[in-house]
């Protein structure tokens, strides 16, 4: 479902050529749930870009699926993203003004659905991590879990292909962040693809397949 | 799409309330100087219009300035009213006297006229009646005087048959007529009273019995058949002289003077765009502001799925919302000027709100807000999702 194949991807700074990515090859299939473990400067967010369709790679195959990504228009890669990806930020990245049930009506919004089936889906996703309460909430008025959640909501409201996340535990408490774990467990149990990264070994512990990156290359962990 | 872009440009716009009001100040002084000072010009205009057609627009005035040694006379006037295109033809002559009635007493214009300049002038009888052809060839000391003036020097607009003096002839009051709402009216202080030419030349030392100034009417609508007319036979009267005389065309006048107030309309106009136009690079300026501190939020509305279209529809639609709210509170204060400025003029002035401003301003709101959103909506647009969301 997931195949990334010699994926380099080269940036220029200051003149001087970095690779954050070399020639990464992975593949995920369908329903998985697999961390992605590496330090900062290793890639890790390049990869991530690259997997979340907001850039493409300078060489190598990437496969979404089923679908190619190359060079596609801007335009074309939102609609990739908005059908296919459900992000989730370490920041968490509501919209401050809008209320909880308005952050996870946002992609609907994008994907032309009618009111009522926004209504109907936000609310089912609203239930699914347990905030039906607080629909009307700004972020503000809500906790960090609780926020990262109505995050997630968002993410799934669009009934993606993969779930990207992000470091989603690394601005919450610990009890907080395990509650969040067990959310993507119990999506995960639901038949969900989804991918962490994170540079916190324990996070990366708590995942079925853990995979490393370093210096823009991937391997296993055992 | 775009109900869903407006409820968030309300949004964006209700989160920051006081900086939007300033933004909007710029297009609502624009709109106010646009809409008040055409309204002033055009409400003055229509004014002025108005009188001038309250004199008569079919009216045409000749002033006989050297008669040649043969001057027109009074029985010579008939004779022109047989040419089809005119209409009436009044002599009309004009003495200062002071009128009395009991204590009462004022200083009078005395305008010698005949029966025909009360159709001429649109003149409306309220009692009695108005100078008669058996008046003018008697002499007779018959006076018609306006409502407003018979109120003040009789206390009664029931006048008629009642007996006034005019520098100490008493004159038999005949007929009352409505007062003429104009301009010269008010600015001309003391009473208006009619009375037979030949009197009034009687009345005077300096008046002549020659005939020097003539109303004359079109006997249709079309006045520039009776200029000719009246043109030509003064031409055969006066052996074709042509600085015996001089045409007056009251319509040609209200013509001239509808094109004056359009030029200063469009001035007028001109001067406020310029302020309309400040007030839309005081909404770019914003706009280019406000651009560079959502970038964060154009970084997750990217990586949710929003196309290059949507952010700038976004912000394009929060720029023409800023604009059309400005330029409806715009509207509103212009109205309430307006409003104020017809009660402090009263009877001098009816101001009124010139619907072609506000359409005009309107237009140009919308253009402004379109224009001036362009760019930064561009640039919200044109950013790239992974340094957006960085930011």
């Amino acid at each position: 479902m997931i195949t990334l194949d010699q994926v380099t991807k080269v940036y220029s700074i200051g003149g001087e050529e970095v690779r954050a990515l070399d020639g990464a090859s992975l593949h995920i299939a369908q329903g998985e749930f697999v961390a992605i473990i590496g330090p900062s400067g290793s890639g890790k967010s390049t990869l991530m870009n690259i997997m979340g369709c907001l850039d493409t790679a300078d060489s190598g195959i990437y496969e979404l699926d089923g679908q190619r990504i190359e060079r596609y228009s801007e335009n074309e890669l939102a609609r990739i993203r908005n059908r296919k990806i459900g992000f989730i930020f370490q920041s968490f990245n509501l919209l401050s003004r809008m209320s909880a049930e308005e952050n996870v009506e946002l992609p609907l919004i994008y994907q032309r659905l009618s009111g009522r089936e926004r209504k109907q889906r936000v609310a089912e996703m609203l239930a699914l991590v347990e905030l039906s309460d607080r629909k009307s909430h700004k972020p503000t008025e809500l906790s960090g879990g609780q926020q990262q959640r109505v995050a997630i909501a968002r993410a799934l409201a669009a009934k993606p292909s993969l779930l990207l996340a992000d470091e989603p535990t690394g601005n919450l408490d610990s009890r907080t962040g395990k509650e969040i774990m067990a959310l993507f467990h119990r999506l995960h149990a639901e038949g969900n693809t989804i991918v962490i990264i994170t540079h916190d070994q324990n996070v990366a512990d708590q995942a079925p397949r853990r995979i490393r990156i370093l210096d823009g290359r991937v391997q296993e962990v055992a | 799409m775009l109900w869903q872009c407006i409820k968030m440009a309300m949004k964006a716009i209700a989160s920051n309330r006081l900086r939007a009001f300033l933004t909007m100040l710029g297009i609502i002084v624009g709109v106010v100087a646009l809409v008040v000072l055409v309204s002033f010009v055009t409400s003055a205009g229509d004014a002025v219009t108005d009188q001038v057609e309250g004199l008569g627009t079919d009216l045409i005035r000749v002033s006989i300035i050297d008669d040649g040694g043969r001057p027109l006379q009074l029985d010579e006037l008939p004779a022109f009213t047989a040419h089809a295109d005119i209409g009436a033809v009044a002599p009309t002559n004009q003495i200062s006297a002071t009128a009395r009635f009991g204590h009462e007493s004022g200083q009078a214009s005395v305008v010698g006229t005949t029966f025909s300049y009360a159709g001429i002038s649109n003149l409306e009888l309220l009692s009695g009646r108005f100078l008669q052809t058996a008046d003018v060839t008697n002499s007779t000391h018959v006076a018609v005087i306006a409502e407003s003036d018979a109120e003040e020097l009789f206390g009664t607009s029931h006048v008629v048959g009642a007996e006034l003096a005019l520098d100490g002839r008493p004159f038999l009051v005949v007929g009352v007529i409505a007062d003429q709402e104009s301009l010269t009216s008010l600015l001309m202080p003391g009473y208006t009273i009619y009375v037979p030419y030949t009197t009034a030349v009687r009345m005077s030392d300096n008046l002549a019995s020659a005939v020097t100034t003539i109303m004359v009417s079109a006997s249709g609508t079309d006045m520039h058949a009776a200029e000719t007319a009246i043109d030509e036979m003064l031409l055969n009267r006066f052996r074709r002289d042509a600085d015996a005389f001089e045409i007056f065309n009251q319509a040609l006048m209200g013509e001239a003077l509808g094109q004056i107030t359009h030029m200063l309309a469009m001035l007028m106009g001109g001067v406020a765009f310029i302020s309309l136009l400040v007030g839309g690079i005081g909404i770019m300026n914003i706009m280019m502001v406000t651009v560079t501190e959502r970038t964060k939020e154009i970084g997750v509305r990217k990586a949710i799925g929003a196309g290059r279209w949507s952010i700038m529809l976004q912000f394009l639609i929060e720029a023409l919302v800023i604009c059309l709210i400005g330029c409806l509170i715009g509207v509103i204060f212009s109205l309430g000027i307006i409003e104020v400025a017809s009660i402090v003029a009263g009877d001098l002035m009816d101001f009124h709100l010139s619907p072609g401003a506000v359409s005009v301003a309107m237009v140009f709101s919308i253009f402004i807000g379109l224009g001036f959103g362009l760019y930064p909506a561009n640039q919200a647009a044109k950013k790239k999702p992974i340094e957006a969301l960085r930011y």
